[in-house]
């Protein structure tokens, strides 16, 4: 036990900064547990001064890695964050400690595995900060089509208005496709212009990908003019503006995948 | 240093293993006869006795019914499932398995569930490691394939327990052999695992950087390995030979292993000769023989084979990587020795794959590095992290039977979800939740893990209790539930009935029983050496009496001797191996003064006319005492 404990001493230094960020976590909270080991002041992860294992608390995922809410995130940092994390949290290291720390060991890197899931990637991290702003995504996926098609309910479309014509226009060409298929014919024209909306929807989808960086921009220009970094700071207003062409733009692109599944599940 | 012994151990459906870190290098435990195999076979013999390995191979040949073999492909599964497989293995179900029971399997007169087996071939590990070290042995790792589902971690987690074993971590086989390999070769790049065993193809596509092994994607088939070659083989032969001789000697058990046998030695010649003959002694004098070259053998196994493509191409995919981006190709399982899948995994990749390391003993090998890693204190692993990846996602059956994926596969573990639900009904107080494992849309194509009643919800109006529930899957890929209803902080029972597993009760239950069965096999080997023993010192006090020496005793003494022979004799008709050494010892005590005077007269006439090295003094008295056992051993 003591090996464990000297092991995680060492290797407190190294990590003070983001301690310090997850302290600063809870003054903001008004809590000021003290050390279940030592009694002095505790801080997220390990205890400041004795250098023991804390509980896991509710955290949201931005706070776990020490980061603003902000939407660009340096993911090479944060994938060393990762494997710095890993090595002090992960049960292994806890094989031979008590009980009541291998538990906690658990939650707490399943909580910075889920984490680090959610941040690193780009569309993950986006809907993870909608969510914290209280926003509930629509569902698009095909789940909620199969859904509707087992329990007989309407699924909610929510079509982006820019690509009411082309949708129409593909639907029925998959229509087609699909009949032809369960009857075993090809029809090499169908199939060609099928091929062409798919590269199309597929270049939609990448110049989507340039507008979310914009309202990412946007957004963190919102946290950055702030003194704080508190994005409680920023007026109601602004925040949901910004918010509302995320969740657009994530919608069109839902949609636009779906499409073109459809359009790959029909050409296979 | 960990002043308690850890061990690795390879479970595998061939063959099983147990190594140890021995300095900065693992090294797998050779068995009582020295092979570092242990077929996973495990027999009943005449006596009733359970026998593990090697000794148990005869078993399959003589007496089928009475034998198992590749367990492991029932571990964690129904009944339902193994049906089909069933009829190609010579051992039975029992008679009277209820549905929904876990299934048993018939051994002479005696059934065991798929872990007791397990268990079996478990504490032969142990007790191989025991024998090694000269200490107790309890706590170990034990390796599981990556795409072993939860059913079957629990059911490899449950044989464990049952064989008296702490099991430290449940260890992903591809994981395992990274860690032997990277030890060896202490690189940094991304690695592919391509293993093929004997039951089960996984692939696991890790990035290896400063001693941490981080698993990006897995998949596999657990339902795919050299088994389904020698079946096919198996097969052919079989509609050969009742083509050719008009024998159908399907229903003849032993003939059939036989035939296995001799399609799995042909297996193996054929990775290093272009051609080889499968030879079968039939019933009633009849003989089957053919030639086999290997570009038929690899033709006929060809659709086994491409079936590891799929899994290699998704799991690609998961990671995000063309075959070019993966710096090193290593193999593991002893079907990877065949030329036609080197060749494969060579196109597959692009590159040469890595053999160095023996792919029957690399899993063990890593898993005994692990095992040290847990244990903590080597210099060689202290920098060295596992990062394993759950391989299938996490599911719960929602409003129409689809799947609502809470976790997905690929995600690296511990991770966890937490879902909401509420009542449907007035003061309902239970909800059920069917969690499911898998990729399919519907719950009913997915495997079904449990099923979850969380009872004690505080009776409200439909729709307003506000049930959490936690989802978490730990290191070992097992999944741990926990619920709560939140307007009340009530914490939920959850009571869990496993679709194919064992309940705690059952294995607790299990545990205890193999203790008394233990017991009963240490009572009954005490029993054999004690009356091996006396056999030995009757055999000698009868050469005795024929003797000179005989006649230089009293009469008095003579008849103890007598007396004592007598009781020896009554003790050998019990079990009681006490008293049976007992009567060993007193006889040896009568017995001393006729033992000196056998060695005397031995001696003398030896002596006689030849000089003291001549006379071959190592027989004279410095030799044992022929009718006490070599070494007085005062622990018995």
């Amino acid at each position: 036990m003591s090996a464990g404990l000297s092991y995680v001493r060492a290797n407190m230094a190294v990590t003070h900064n983001h301690q310090s960020d997850a302290v600063q976590l809870d003054q903001r909270n008004g809590e000021k547990a003290s050390c279940w080991s030592c009694g002095e002041m505790r801080a997220a992860l390990f205890c400041e001064s004795c250098g023991k294992l804390q509980p896991a608390t509710p955290t949201d995922y931005f706070s776990f890695f020490g980061l603003p809410r902000k939407l660009n995130v340096d993911t090479a940092r944060l994938e060393r964050d990762f494997y710095q994390f890993s090595r002090k949290l992960h049960p292994d290291v806890f094989s031979r400690a008590t009980p009541q720390e291998q538990e906690w060991s658990l939650q707490k890197s399943s909580q910075m595995n889920d984490a680090y899931r959610t941040l690193k990637d780009p569309i993950a991290r986006t809907e993870y900060l909608l969510k914290l702003e209280g926003v509930q995504m629509e569902e698009q996926s095909k789940q909620a089509t199969e859904r509707a098609r087992q329990t007989g309910e309407t699924k909610k479309q929510v079509v982006p208005p820019d690509l009411l014509e082309e949708v129409f226009e593909l639907n029925m060409q998959l229509e087609e496709a699909r009949t032809n298929k369960k009857m075993g014919e090809t029809d090499e024209n169908l199939a060609r212009d099928l091929r062409q909306t798919k590269a199309s929807l597929e270049s939609k989808h990448h110049a989507l990908d340039d507008e979310l960086k914009s309202y990412w921009n946007e957004w963190d220009a919102l946290i950055d003019r702030t003194e704080s970094g508190d994005v409680d700071a920023i007026p109601e207003q602004e925040r949901r503006s910004v918010r509302d062409k995320m969740v657009d733009l994530l919608n069109r692109r839902s949609y636009i995948r779906n499409l073109v599944r459809d359009v790959n599940e029909v050409l296979e | 240093m960990a002043d308690e012994r850890v061990v690795g151990i390879d479970l595998g459906t061939t063959n099983s293993l147990v190594a140890y870190m021995q300095g900065d290098r693992p090294v797998v435990i050779p068995g009582e006869d020295g092979s570092n195999l242990v077929p996973s076979v495990v027999a009943l013999d005449p006596n009733g006795q359970i026998i593990v390995g090697n000794s148990a191979r005869k078993y399959l040949i003589e007496t089928a019914d009475r034998a198992v073999y590749s367990v492991k492909r029932l571990m964690g599964r129904g009944v339902e499932d193994v049906t089909e497989e069933l009829k190609l293995f010579p051992f039975r179900l029992a008679d009277d398995l209820q549905p929904g029971e876990v299934m048993r399997i018939k051994l002479g007169d005696k059934d065991f569930t798929p872990p007791e087996i397990s268990a079996y071939i478990l504490r032969q590990l142990r007790r191989n490691a025991e024998r090694f070290f000269g200490a107790p042995v309890k706590k170990a790792v034990i390796t599981v394939p990556a795409y072993f589902n939860d059913a079957q971690r629990q059911a490899t987690k449950d044989a464990g327990r049952i064989a008296g074993l702490d099991v430290l971590r449940l260890v992903n086989e591809p994981t395992a052999a990274s860690l032997a390999y990277g030890l060896d070769q202490k690189k940094n790049g991304i690695v592919a695992v391509y293993d093929l065993g004997g039951g089960t193809f996984d692939i696991s596509i890790l990035k290896l950087h400063d001693g941490i092994f981080e698993v990006i994607s897995t998949n596999g088939d657990t339902h795919l390995g050299g088994d389904d070659i020698d079946n096919l083989l198996i097969a052919i032969a079989l509609d050969d030979i009742e083509g050719d001789l008009k024998i159908d000697i399907r229903r003849n058990a032993e003939v059939v292993q036989a035939i296995r046998k001799s399609v799995i030695d042909a297996k193996i010649a054929l990775s290093t000769k272009d051609s080889t003959d499968l030879e079968v002694a039939l019933p009633g004098g009849k003989h089957y023989q053919r030639t086999i070259p290997r570009a038929l053998f690899e033709q006929m196994v060809e659709p086994i084979l491409q079936r590891t493509i799929g899994p290699v191409k998704q799991a690609l995919k998961d990671a995000n990587l063309e075959p070019g981006q993966i710096d090193e190709v290593v193999l593991v399982g002893g079907s990877t020795r065949i030329p036609r899948v080197r060749q494969m995994v060579k196109e597959l990749f692009q590159r040469e794959p890595h053999s160095e390391l023996n792919p029957d003993e690399v899993v063990a090998l890593g898993a005994a590095v692990q095992a040290q890693i847990l244990a903590g204190g080597s210099e060689a692993t202290k920098d060295m992290l596992l990062l394993d990846v759950t391989p299938l996602s996490l599911g719960i059956e929602a409003l129409g039977g689809v799947v609502a994926k809470i976790i997905q596969r690929n995600s690296t573990i511990p991770a966890s979800a937490t879902e909401h639900f509420t009542t449907g009904v007035e003061g309902q107080t239970a909800v059920a939740v069917h969690v499911v494992q898998g990729e399919r849309e519907l719950a009913k194509d997915c495997r079904s893990l449990a099923r979850f009643d969380l009872r004690g919800i505080p009776p409200m109006p439909a729709g307003m209790p506000r049930i959490e529930v936690k989802f978490l899957i730990d290191a070992n890929g097992i999944l741990h539930v926990s619920a709560r209803e939140q307007r009340s902080g009530k914490e939920a029972e959850i009571s869990v009935q496993p679709s194919y597993g064992l309940t705690d009760e059952q294995v607790e239950n299990m545990l205890l029983e193999s203790f008394d069965y233990a017991e009963q096999d240490f009572a009954q080997r005490q029993v054999i050496e004690a009356r091996n023993e006396a056999n030995t010192i009757l055999a000698a006090l009868d050469k005795g009496r024929g003797g000179s020496a005989w006649q230089m005793l009293s009469n008095d003494e003579r008849s103890a001797i007598a007396q004592q022979e007598k009781f020896l004799r009554d003790a050998m008709d019990k079990d009681d191996y006490q008293a049976i050494r007992q009567a060993i010892d007193s006889l040896n005590q009568g017995t001393m003064r006729l033992a000196e005077l056998m060695m005397d007269s031995a001696v003398s006439s030896a002596l006689k006319g030849k000089t003291f090295d001549e006379a071959n003094v190592g027989e004279g008295p410095t030799a044992p005492h022929p009718f006490a056992p070599a070494e007085i051993d005062s622990k018995r």
